[in-house]
């Protein structure tokens, strides 16, 4: 009884401007996540690497003298550049692609601190033209309300571009390729370009993604990306069963599948906010959020099972 | 005029060195005329899918040549080999990509050889297209162009990979058991598309069966492969009079009395 007096709806609501916002700029992670698990059927764990090098490149160059801006598109690139190194390594050197990524993962650890210089580097809101900040969510209802619109417009902008990229002929590779390489190969389709292309793509977004989550709690962290896959599966199988039914059969189907994948991020954040006002420990989230993508990633398998038995059992 | 295919004594070994070695193809020749539909049969192990493979580039041959029209395409991967190339599968699933629609699997094929960048992966004017090729096949899919190709049946999976191999004319067809792993009713369904298609775009083409009733009745060429190598070549009239009963005997003739196995028996 004490405990439920102790929580506090209000706290709980004042949180949730900051838990969307969260949820909105990894959004950007789990569409990379989206073409590489569910696009190319590669699972690519580089992001957890890629996250906190786009955090590293952001964060650095913003001390450096860079507009912030610019610091989030060289994030961009460098995310690509993490792709390309695992692309690389599955296509040239013939290393499974989850191994591949593990390799590139645990290279870029140490890739991340040569750049931070150590493991933690802060960028103050205070001291430079941040172009996301929690401090923009919680000032005021002006400055709240211009993040949301502008993330929002952000967001529609970058699902509109993946929408046109992936009904082009080279996003039409990319899902061949995904889908079926001996097709795509007796198509004439590249499928070792295609797959790094795909990659690097991929963790481009990551990338920027991390930069962008440095800026907004403003710092850079050696760690932040530990765990990142999980939460990037979580909001693609969070978007998928909750919005896949209401995306598909329709026009543009693509695009609402997309932007169920953001939503799938910020649902994520939303109930993550409210498991820490429950008071559950911030360190036990990641079993949590491990727990919930099992949940999900076996719900499909374990009904196939299901409906297989009950035809044998017809019979 | 050169050959539309020249196979000059190609080898592969499978696992070479370890206890699986496994000699498939051992001096592979054939020669394919402009226009040739040649099928080829033989029992299991015979080296006619290979053969296939071995010309679609799937891994690199040990020795040996492969010409399509006077181009050395030995050295060359498979997806660009793919630019002269169409194949048909025996799995009706490899031949087309199941979570992309029937119009999206058509433009893929529509662009087989070609740099593919940024235009649209499917234009107006190849929707008119893929829909007048595909009443041709008489199946409705016509009505069904956007609908994703993993919904449908092998035959009409199949059916839809043919046109795709024809879309842009190939310098060669090659047709791996496409019909093997399908009822007997969509399979003759299948084969008369295909003969359709070959005779229409006067393409060049290699079936591979285990139907030794399919192999006489259809093409200009009859190819029996034995142990990786080409045993028995007829055409014209000669294979015209063919029948089962002597191909059968020249198979057991060719491969030293030993019996033919069951598959080739009952078809």
């Amino acid at each position: 009884m004490q405990y439920f007096m102790s929580l506090n709806p209000l706290t709980l609501f004042r949180a949730l401007p900051g838990s969307i916002a969260q949820g909105m700029i990894w959004g950007i992670m789990a569409l990379g996540v989206y073409i590489t698990f569910r696009l190319l059927d590669f699972a690519d764990l580089t992001v957890d690497g890629s996250i906190a090098t786009g955090a590293a490149v952001s964060v650095m160059l913003i001390r450096g003298g860079v507009s912030p801006l610019v610091s989030l598109l060289i994030a961009f690139l460098a995310g690509m550049a993490a792709g390309l190194v695992t692309g690389l390594l599955n296509t040239l050197l013939g290393i499974p692609g989850i191994l591949a990524s593990i390799l590139t993962q645990i290279s870029l650890y140490s890739v991340n601190l040569i750049i931070m210089g150590k493991s933690n580097q802060p960028v103050s809101v205070d001291n430079y033209p941040l172009v996301v900040s929690l401090r923009y969510v919680t000032d005021n209802a002006v400055g709240r309300a211009v993040f949301f619109v502008g993330m929002l417009c952000f967001l529609l902008a970058l699902v509109a571009l993946l929408y046109w990229y992936f009904g082009t002929e080279q996003g039409h590779a990319i899902r061949a390729t995904g889908c079926n390489g001996n097709m795509a190969r007796a198509q004439g389709i590249n499928t070792n370009f295609i797959k790094v292309l795909a990659l690097m793509i991929s963790n481009g977004l990551v990338g920027l993604c991390g930069g962008m989550y440095a800026q907004f709690q403003g710092a850079a962290d050696v760690g932040m990306g530990r765990g990142a896959i999980v939460i990037g599966l979580a909001a693609v199988i969070i978007g998928e069963v909750l919005f896949g039914r209401f995306a598909s059969k329709r026009k543009f189907a693509f695009a609402y599948t997309l932007l169920a994948v953001i939503c799938g991020a910020v649902i994520y954040y939303m109930v993550y906010q409210f498991v820490l006002w429950l008071k559950m420990p911030s360190e036990h989230m990641k079993l949590f959020s491990a727990i919930v993508v099992t949940i999900f990633l076996a719900i499909p398998y374990l009904q196939e099972k299901r409906s297989m038995k009950k035809g044998v059992a017809r019979q | 005029m050169s050959y539309a295919l020249e196979i000059k004594d190609v080898h592969k070994v499978f696992n070479r060195g370890t206890i699986n070695e496994k000699v498939a193809l051992d001096g592979v020749n054939l020669n394919l005329n402009p226009g040739d539909f040649v099928t080829i049969i033989g029992g299991n192990g015979a080296g006619k899918s290979t053969t296939l493979n071995a010309v679609a580039g799937v891994w690199p041959v040990d020795s040996g040549q492969i010409i399509i029209d006077g181009t050395d395409i030995t050295g060359l991967p498979e997806h660009k080999r793919a630019a002269y190339l169409g194949r048909v599968f025996q799995d009706p699933m490899t031949g087309t990509a199941a979570t992309m629609d029937i119009e999206e699997n058509m433009a893929l094929a529509y662009r087989r050889g070609e740099r593919r960048l940024l235009r649209w992966g499917v234009s107006r004017a190849e929707r008119s297209l893929f829909r007048e090729k595909l009443m041709t096949l008489g199946l409705g899919l016509e009505e069904r162009m956007t609908s994703k190709v993993g919904l449908l049946s092998g035959g009409q999976r199949q059916a839809i990979t043919l046109l795709m191999a024809s879309l842009k004319q190939p310098k060669l067809l090659l047709l791996d058991e496409h019909t093997a792993a399908l009822d007997p009713k969509t399979a003759a369904k299948v084969l008369e598309i295909s003969d359709k298609i070959i005779s229409e775009n006067h393409l060049t083409a290699m079936m591979v069966t285990h139907n030794m009733r399919d192999a006489i009745a259809h093409g200009n060429r009859l190819v029996m492969m034995h142990e990786g190598r080409v045993i028995y070549d007829v055409s014209g009239e000669e294979k015209k009079n063919l029948h089962v009963k002597e191909l059968l005997a020249k198979f057991e003739e060719a491969s030293g009395g030993e019996f033919a196995n069951d598959r080739m028996i009952l078809a």
